[in-house]
């Protein structure tokens, strides 16, 4: 039982998906300018995760591992246009506000990070757990932002007036708002002591372990294997050193 | 041709992709750490998506509209861009290998880099014709361009200065990318 709340601890604040990873960090940016706006994305992708995690944790063992990239994005894209179609269907208003940003879940680099790093080698209900603790860190994320923009940039939180009219600065829910309101939580993120991740990597360059890294899914697969296979040697060595001197 | 140019200039500078429409964001942050790699990616990124938009044009004119299967758009391009990086990349190594090893790691990067799907769904949305296509990927990929290699240079600059602990790294970086994004939001005075 603790492993599962652990997942969520983990997906809402230790691994935080755009605070802390830095994932999907386009569509955190882009539909963040109201807080309704948040949440619905952040909902959105949510479910997607869940039900990706779900099928490609259940599917791991079938799918080859050379393919398996391509068979993902199969599966998330199918994913994807499913709740395109049932918010288009149902919540008009929504799909209005996040526009192209809906189809483009797709190459959100959670889904695919989350994926690669963690449904292909766990469980079918971890899975799902960790899902959820991401979907949740990245909607939390999302309203937080998409509130704070609200308010700065028109006085409003879910469309109700809590700043005098006329107080608004525009900027903020302009494109150069989000990249600041960005900016701020990630610094409050760092000086609480919660570093990202991001900075390491890039400063050390592809250090093999994919499951951190924001490009694993487009990764170069030569790289990646040349790396695995590196340490499988290793390991084959170490093993066979093993048996030899059990042998003796 | 007038409306040709009109729709180049909209894509690199009014809608930038990256400063105004955030696509690609990923790699915005995380290559513009360095100038060499800034400019291959640039490289590659306009060679991708002028020709993705080209054949996501094409298919959906004459395929997916016909056959009335308008909602399959999303997987068939993220599919045929899959498709297309990969091919784009043995052709290059056979047949220039310089260009190839000029863009090295950063062709197959850009699969899942969202402003070659975005690309593609707002030219069908805005129902471009295929020339029209072509141009507003050209015109967006040297958007992004611009975009990373002026970012590039900002964080050479950025690298050598004592900050704040806590702005440290992507922070900074973003606010960067702000004073940018104020910066082309000039571009829409541009009368057109």
């Amino acid at each position: 039982m603790k492993a599962y709340f652990e997942r969520l601890w983990n997906g809402l604040i230790k691994e935080n998906p755009v605070l802390v990873l830095m994932l999907g960090m386009c569509p955190a940016l882009a539909v963040s300018t109201q807080a309704a706006n948040g949440i619905g994305m952040g909902l959105s992708t949510l479910a997607v995760l869940v039900l990706s995690n779900f099928v490609i944790s259940c599917l791991r063992k079938v799918i080859p591992d050379q393919v398996r990239l391509p068979s993902y994005i199969v599966i998330v894209a199918s994913l994807v246009t499913v709740t395109e179609l049932l918010i288009k269907a149902y919540i008009p208003s929504l799909y209005e506000a996040l526009g192209i940003y809906i189809p483009l879940i797709v190459v959100n680099c959670i889904i695919l990070g989350r994926a690669e790093a963690y449904a292909n080698k766990h469980t079918p209900l971890l899975s799902v757990m960790d899902g959820i603790g991401m979907g949740l860190g990245f909607t939390v994320a999302l309203t937080i932002a998409g509130a704070l923009r609200e308010l700065l940039g028109t006085g409003k939180i879910f469309g109700a007036q809590l700043l005098p009219e006329g107080f608004g600065m525009t900027i903020f829910i302009q494109p150069p708002g989000a990249f600041l309101i960005f900016a701020l939580m990630i610094a409050v993120m760092n000086a609480a002591g919660i570093k990202t991740r991001q900075r390491k990597l890039v400063e050390s360059g592809c250090d093999g372990n994919c499951s951190l890294c924001a490009s694993a899914a487009s990764c170069d697969p030569a790289v990646k294997t040349e790396k695995a296979e590196k340490t499988e040697k290793a390991e084959k060595a170490e093993k066979a050193e093993k048996k030899g001197g059990a042998r003796k | 041709m007038k409306s040709l140019i009109m729709i180049i200039i909209a894509g690199a500078l009014i809608n930038n992709v990256v400063l105004n429409q955030f696509l690609g964001i990923c790699s915005f942050l995380g290559v513009s750490k360095q100038m060499k790699a800034s400019i291959s990616l640039g490289g590659a990124v306009i060679f991708v998506i002028t020709i993705a938009s080209a054949v996501a044009s094409l298919l959906y004119d004459f395929v997916l509209k016909p056959l009335g299967m308008d909602f399959m758009k999303t997987i068939i391009f993220i599919l045929v861009i899959a498709a297309l990086v990969q091919i784009v990349e043995m052709f290059l190594k056979k047949k220039s290998p310089a260009v190839y090893n000029a863009l090295g790691i950063y062709l197959p990067l850009i699969t899942t880099n969202c402003a070659v799907l975005g690309v593609a769904l707002t030219n069908v949305q805005d129902g471009y014709n295929f020339i029209q296509c072509v141009a507003s990927g050209f015109g967006t990929a040297v958007g992004y361009t611009i975009a990373i290699v002026l970012l590039a240079g900002i964080r050479s600059r950025i690298n050598e200065k004592d900050l704040p602990a806590p702005l440290r790294g992507a922070p900074i970086v973003m606010i960067a990318a702000a004073l940018m994004s104020i910066a082309f939001m000039g571009f829409g005075g541009l009368k057109l």
